[in-house]
């Protein structure tokens, strides 16, 4: 078995145990589905804005080479500079090498899953400069050393007192069980570092191609901190996150914030559009975008699949997934969690590899009704799933699925089956079989029935 | 060796060869533009100018932020007083505009003009930051500053206090308008900050509880004039 | 029989899609399917050659398999005036996934009329006939549970809610949890146990906090899981397939 697969299987199985810990994350949630719902009453159509927010970026990205060079030259025009990278490595050389001509001494960062995405900041310490996240929840994973756990909550899933003992330990800091209180200390230890970093590193939410501007959503202000006060801003993005016109934020940052995080809008949404400029008293002297490809192209090139591009990384399918609520965000073991991280990792990263997330669905569909561009995620786990079965099948799969079919396509065959599975049904479920073994594990089988529908059918009607 | 740039065109360009399919609307959309076609479904922003209001009203209550409606100019510099006097203001930073000057005057606390001497490390110590605004959206209850409306980057966002004058005749009904008014406005010379706040600055990261004053203002007050 | 006239909806010919499990382990869903449709009127008829509608193959990647499935399924239901099956699931199947299944091969014109004339049962009551009061009696406090593909392939959430609330002495309680999925996901129940044992907890627990004597539902793979999960941890209410619940007239 693949090593991924293994520590999916493992973490999903004692996180799926955890009633306690479900409890605490279904809790965690519940305040959000009262706001996103009073939020979406608002909208007087969210379905529509729906199709509104979908198009503006199916059209940026099935336009994507046009789009992109236009954000590109007018990015250019506006003072900033432009890095391409191919992969992971490429972008973390581009950004060691900023880093490292302004002899940087810290460097803040606000929060970016692009940079999670390729593993930023063991890069920039191993090479010996000092990193700090800002973000608070990304903050506390950071001084907790673990990935975060939902990609929009990074830490929705430590609790207060462990919140308070880690400050404790890191900081200094005395013990308490106030969110507000905890919220403070960080409040307190960040401000002098944005004042000190010499660099600022943070995502992008959109590019606009029609401006040259980034756009960048957040509720903190740490966002806005890192790229006012540092003298160099290196923003981060992925080549898809592109859109034509400057109009399509109108749609897209409230239904951001709202399918997100249940807000209206969330407390900052900034455009930044180069670095300071003539007449401005602060801001960066330098602005630099790394445009990272990292195999997006590669799900780009997969025409059934390409709308998952459109993702906006706004969390409503980890927050209505079932699987995400019960199994936790750590145990997929990937930079995207939930729905959309069980669609694009392995396109990202290997299908073979990953599929297994794709496997692990029942497929119910809430994640799809939860997109607010429409991405047809819960569809796209099938098509996962036909593809490694195309790609590398396995033995166990092939055999049931062409005995079963060998059965079904003879209904004489189906009916003498299916009547020696009823009569030895009581002895089938006390031995240990695959998939009857497991699903005996837990719940009970309904008496096996005599006759068939189709025994009985015949019997009344011949 | 081709560069990474010329690398991922072409691959983006072989990659575009083949045609997706739009996703599965509920109905075809037929305005070119986002915000004409989309505003009928997005959250209302009011048809005149006073319905605006009313929604801005509302929207800034339940954002926990401060509106201060006044009828002129005398009265607003009079409202800021009172403010810096019941929260004992120290040290408040200004952005130098017509608007803020008489505010920033009637201060009997120390009062600086941030754009003209910027310095970062007593930003960091001022109680609270004045500026002006870009426009203020009602629908959404957000106030657009600028790099040049509210003097730079971070007058807006590293005091504990944000206090905005503005005139009501600013307020738009959505974010779109608000969008065609920077463009209008600043063409291809944008200010190289714009920044939507909505609300004071606010994390939920422990256990989804809300907490107002993350690493922003823990307190943002809007005083509209008119 | 009385045709009183709500019972006089134009009559057809319907010919039933009885889910292979259904055949097999709970025959009494497929035969209140056919009770209530003929105490409407209506002409039913049992087409033996069916057997799997291939959506455990679908599911599972092995769309060659499935396909196949597909294309027998066409040729079984081949010239039927109304096909009609107690299960939201399985006539997802027909409906969306044959199509797509078929696409771009000389099946594709059948897939999609065949998905024309597919309806779930409570769909075709009250979308295809126009009947919401089929005369059952049922004086007992029940619970409705949307299976997912009813409720997000078919859409249909009022339907069954509307054929309920029409029974004579019949209770509706909703539950929370409501349109949560009971985990059951065909072979990825048993694929991965513990993900939908968690699952069926958080739906199974919000089903019997409504203190309903039954939980009904459109789906019985889903009451299969419901019921199976209900059972072992001893809840005092029983899974029962919205067929059942209109059959009963006494």
């Amino acid at each position: 078995m693949d090593n991924s697969k293994a520590i999916f299987l493992k973490e999903a199985t004692v996180n799926a145990a955890d009633g306690v810990q479900r409890a605490f994350i279904s809790k965690a949630l519940g305040g959000y589905y009262t706001n996103r719902d009073l939020q979406k009453a608002r909208y007087r159509d969210w379905e529509r804005a729906r199709d509104a927010a979908s198009m503006a970026k199916w059209s940026a990205v099935n336009d994507l080479a046009n789009v992109l060079e236009k954000f590109v030259n007018n990015f250019e025009r506006n003072g900033g500079v432009v890095h391409w990278a191919r992969d992971a490595a490429e972008a973390r050389d581009i950004i060691l090498k900023i880093a490292e001509n302004a002899k940087a001494k810290a460097i803040v960062k606000s929060k970016c899953m692009t940079s999670e995405e390729i593993h930023l900041n063991d890069a920039l310490e191993k090479a010996g400069f000092g990193v700090v996240e800002s973000d608070l929840g990304e903050f506390i994973q950071q001084l907790r050393g673990e990935a975060p756990y939902h990609f929009v909550f990074p830490c929705m899933h430590v609790k207060r007192e462990a919140i308070s003992e880690l400050f404790t330990k890191h900081l200094g800091t005395a013990p308490t069980d106030s969110p507000e209180e905890l919220t403070m200390i960080a409040r307190r230890h960040l401000r002098q570092l944005y004042v000190d970093a010499d660099i600022g590193i943070t995502g992008a939410n959109f590019l606009v191609a029609e401006t040259g501007q980034i756009s960048i959503t957040e509720n903190e202000g740490n966002a806005r901190l890192t790229a006012a006060l540092p003298r160099i801003h290196i923003a981060l993005s992925g080549i898809e996150k592109v859109v034509n016109e400057l109009d399509d934020l109108s749609v897209l940052l409230p239904m951001l914030a709202t399918a997100g995080a249940g807000q209206p809008m969330t407390c900052y949404n900034t455009l930044y559009s180069g670095p300071r400029k003539k007449g401005e008293c602060d801001g960066p002297e330098e602005f630099h975008i790394v445009l990272l490809d990292n195999a997006r192209t590669r799900l780009l090139a997969d025409p059934e699949q390409r709308d998952a591009l459109h993702c906006i990384r706004c969390g409503a399918c980890l927050n209505v997934c079932p699987i995400f609520k019960n199994i936790g965000g750590l145990a997929y073991g990937t930079t995207y969690q939930g729905p959309i991280g069980s669609v694009i990792t392995p396109h990202l990263r290997g299908l073979k590899q990953w599929n297994h997330l794709s496997g692990a669905s029942s497929l119910c569909g809430a994640c799809t009704d939860a997109c607010p561009v429409r991405i047809d995620l819960h569809h796209h786990l099938l098509h996962n799933r036909r593809n490694a079965a195309k790609e590398s099948p396995t033995l166990f799969d092939r055999v049931f699925h062409n005995g079963f079919n060998f059965v079904i396509k003879r209904p004489w065959l189906f009916a003498t089956g299916g009547r020696i599975f009823r009569a030895t049904l009581p002895l089938l479920q006390k031995l240990p079989l695959p998939y009857m073994g497991a699903w005996m594990k837990t719940r009970d089988l309904p008496k096996a029935p005599a006759q068939s529908f189709r025994d009985q059918w015949k019997h009344d009607h011949v | 060796m081709s560069d990474a740039r010329t690398d991922i065109f072409a691959r983006i360009r072989e990659a575009l060869k083949v045609k997706a399919p739009k996703p599965h609307l509920k109905a075809q959309t037929s305005s070119p533009k986002t915000s004409v076609a989309a505003k009928p479904w997005l959250p209302d922003g009011g048809e005149t100018a006073e319905d605006s209001l009313l929604i801005l009203a509302e929207q800034l209550a339940k954002l926990k932020a401060v509106l201060i409606r006044v009828p002129d100019h005398a009265s607003a510099a009079k409202a800021f007083a009172e403010l810096a006097t019941t929260k004992s203001w120290k040290k408040v930073a200004y952005h130098g505009h017509e608007l803020t000057r008489p505010l920033a005057a009637t201060l009997t606390c120390e009062a600086w003009e941030a754009d003209a001497s910027f310095d970062k490390q007593k930003l960091e110590g001022s109680d609270a930051g004045l500026t002006t605004c870009e426009s203020i959206v009602a629908q959404l209850g957000s106030i657009l500053v600028s790099s040049r409306s509210s003097g730079g980057r971070a007058l807006s966002v590293l005091p504990h206090v944000h206090v905005v004058i503005a005139e009501a005749s600013q307020v738009v009904p959505d974010l779109g308008a608000a969008l065609a008014l920077v463009k209008a406005r600043h063409g291809t010379d944008m200010p190289s900050m714009l920044s939507f706040i909505t609300g004071p600055s606010r994390t939920g990261d422990i256990e989804r509880i809300l907490v107002l004053g993350a690493h922003g203002p823990k307190e943002l007050f809007l005083i509209l004039v008119g | 029989m009385v045709c009183t006239r709500r019972f006089c909806a134009k009559l057809v010919r319907v010919s039933l899609f009885v889910p292979c499990f259904v055949d097999q382990l709970t025959p009494k869903v497929g035969l209140a399917t056919a009770k209530v449709l003929k105490r409407l009127g209506h002409d039913v008829e049992f087409r033996s050659a069916q057997t799997c509608c291939g959506q455990p193959s679908f599911n599972s990647g092995q769309w060659g398999v499935a396909r196949e499935a597909a294309i027998r399924a066409l040729g079984v239901f081949r010239g039927a005036e109304a096909v009609v099956g107690p299960s939201g699931s399985c006539v997802a199947m027909m409906r969306n996934f044959y199509p797509e299944l078929l696409k771009g091969t000389p099946h594709a014109a059948e897939a999609d009329d065949l998905a024309a004339r597919t309806f779930e049962f409570s769909e075709f009551l009250v979308k295809k006939l126009g009947v919401t009061d089929v005369g059952a009696k049922f004086a007992k406090k029940v619970t409705y549970h949307d299976g997912c593909h009813a409720l997000r392939e078919l859409r249909l959430k009022e339907e069954p809610r509307q054929l309920l609330r029409a029974v004579k002495g019949l209770e509706l309680i909703e539950s929370e949890e409501g349109e949560s999925c009971c985990g059951f996901g065909g072979l990825f129940s048993a694929k991965f146990p513990m993900i939908s044992t968690a699952m069926v907890q958080v739906k199974g627990g919000a089903l019997a906090r409504t203190g309903a004597d039954f939980v009904v539902s459109s789906d019985p793979s889903c009451l299969l899981q419901i019921g199976g999960w209900l059972s072992r941890e001893g809840k005092p209410i029983l899974p029962l397939h919205i067929a059942e619940v209109l059959a009963n007239d006494a």
